[in-house]
């Protein structure tokens, strides 16, 4: 590679992750309750979200699914009178007892995309370099190889790639959300999880995030927490259904939204509330 | 009912204006005319506050060693406890509260009372009036200025920055240096604020520094200071005397203007990336 290489001109490349995965960490939880100053938000979720699927969790506001979500990664810690019981699982590893060491490492294998984008104060190519550079990459080829990589992977390189070194704040809010999801992907990890990651962005970006999510399944696994029963039903393989704070019915798209067992369940999905 | 509103406005507006014009106006008339190289480039001579020759070489020297050690040494106490506040303690912390309503009270309290206070701890330890009891004095003077300036800028960084740091695995510390660089034309504010407050304040170095005729060379020694200068020959009864003061408030004015425009570049500068 010449010395002075610009980096509009580096090509996508297979290359040997920096990381280790095994790939297929089982994400579950086993009775798991939290409260927030005394008010219970989550009763007793047992549940497994299966690997290589996209798994939505779904429910009327305030019953809980995005605390869960954010129980999965531990930024539940970040609100405060936070109490959680039980086990949340990624493989071996307890999320609910990890220290703050062993914390950084289970949220580097398992991403968020958030409700809103929210680059970092810096480049496109900083965000994207960022979660690789704290997690010990340091080479610049190496750094090169994964930016390339991951803005191919959410289909923002060719828009971006003579602007590499321009504020992220600069691009438009769905090629945001894209970079964030890129910025995610880079540490590569297991899970994804989206927080209503379509809520804030125009129908059209909406879709391509969509759509981006329905391919990135073969290798990673998704959990979208969404509002939009519609958006479920388009790419979801598994659901979760959750009321007050209890899983009231689970299985995949066709079971719970075709088939649904449960009477509330059958009522949220006729639109008898929301 | 707009229309009255607005003239508020416009007049509100006219009179900051018109201060400000009228304040440069008199220091560049009255200092324009009587300012020469030499008062720039020399030491006062023997008898310069009589209406001899000479210079005020000293102050300048003297108030930017001030205000470029004090601010560092502000900073340097003054960025961590902000990030203390703001990344380490909770929202609703009693100590934050507590702190954040002692900055209050220190930004308030007049220089003077710094000076005082300053002085009777040199006394009690011995020490006598010098460049470094000035320094000193200074920074707890724009420590409080510092604290609060950054503090209003780092409450509103939004939690959405703070979650996208740390859900990629980074630490309480990485997470900092994240914000950093969202606070950046904050602190760069802060800067400015605490610089102007520094170079212009004659009341708490009075006290602490002294005055001298020459440029100190250790920290230990007595300095002379802009203000000072402006102070000593402005109470002087000749009107050359009197005359030279608007000189030194000429050099005083260009030395801030100078800071403030640098400010606003590099405010600029790191404006670029912030979400």
């Amino acid at each position: 590679m010449p010395l002075f290489q610009k980096l509009s001109d580096l090509k996508n490349e297979d290359f040997a992750s920096p990381w280790a995965n095994d790939g297929k960490s089982r994400l579950y939880t086993e009775n798991l309750s939290l409260s927030i100053h005394g008010n219970r938000i989550l009763k007793n979720i047992s549940v497994e979200l299966p690997c290589n699927k996209i798994t939505c969790i779904v429910g009327p506001s305030g019953c809980g699914k995005s605390t869960l979500l954010k129980t999965f990664n531990r930024l539940i810690d970040m609100t405060e009178g936070v109490k959680i019981s039980g086990n949340v699982f990624l493989g071996n590893e307890n999320i609910v007892k990890a220290g703050f060491d062993d914390l950084t490492e289970i949220r580097r294998r398992i991403g968020l995309v958030p409700q809103r984008p929210c680059p970092l104060p810096m480049s496109i190519y900083g965000n994207i370099a960022y979660g690789c550079k704290i997690h010990g990459v340091r080479k610049r080829r190496e750094l090169n190889r994964i930016v390339v990589k991951y803005l191919n992977e959410v289909g923002l390189w060719n828009e971006v790639k003579n602007r590499l070194r321009s504020p992220a704040v600069g691009l438009s809010i769905g090629q945001q959300q894209r970079l964030c999801l890129a910025r995610s992907l880079a540490v590569e990890p297991e899970y994804i999880l989206a927080d209503e990651a379509t809520s804030a962005l125009d129908p059209q970006s909406s879709k391509i995030v969509e759509d981006l999510f329905v391919r990135l399944k073969e290798k990673y696994s998704i959990v979208m927490v969404t509002h939009t029963l519609h958006q479920a039903m388009r790419i979801a393989d598994y659901v979760i259904f959750i009321y007050m704070g209890e899983i009231i019915e689970t299985g995949t798209a066709d079971e719970v939204f075709h088939h649904p067992k449960h009477e509330l369940t059958k009522n949220y999905l006729s639109g008898v509330f929301s | 009912m707009e229309w009255v509103m607005k003239a508020l406005m416009i007049i509100s507006l006219a009179v900051v204006v018109f201060a400000a014009v009228f304040i440069i106006f008199t220091i560049v008339k009255k200092g324009w005319s009587c300012i020469t190289w030499e008062m720039v480039t020399s030491l006062p001579g023997n008898g310069f506050y009589i209406g001899k020759s000479g210079g005020f070489l000293n102050a300048i020297v003297g108030s930017l060693y001030i205000v470029l050690a004090s601010t560092l040494l502000g900073l340097i106490v003054s960025i961590p406890a902000v990030f203390y506040l703001n990344v380490f303690l909770k929202k609703s912390s009693k100590i934050a509260s507590v702190a954040r309503l002692a900055y209050d009270v220190l930004f308030g309290i007049p220089s003077i009372v710094y000076g005082a206070f300053a002085f009777s701890i040199m006394i009690f330890i011995g020490m006598r009036t010098s460049l470094l009891g000035g320094i000193i004095t200074t920074t707890l003077l724009i420590i409080p200025i510092l604290i609060r300036s950054m503090d209003e800028v780092a409450k509103n960084v939004p939690s959405e920055l703070y979650e996208a740091s740390f859900a990629m695995g980074a630490t309480r510390t990485e997470t900092i240096r994240i914000v950093l660089r969202q606070i950046l034309p904050g602190i760069a504010t802060a800067i400015l604020l605490s610089v102007g407050r520094a170079i212009g304040d004659a009341a708490g170095i009075m006290l602490t520094t002294g005055f001298s005729d020459t440029i100190p060379t250790s920290l230990t020694q007595q300095t002379a200071t802009l203000p000072l200068s402006i102070f000593f020959q402005l109470t002087a009864p000749q009107a050359e005397v009197q005359d030279r003061a608007y000189a030194a408030a000429l050099v005083l004015t260009i030395i801030v203007l100078l800071i403030s425009l640098l400010g606003r570049f590099i405010t600029s500068y790191f404006s670029k990336n912030k979400i």
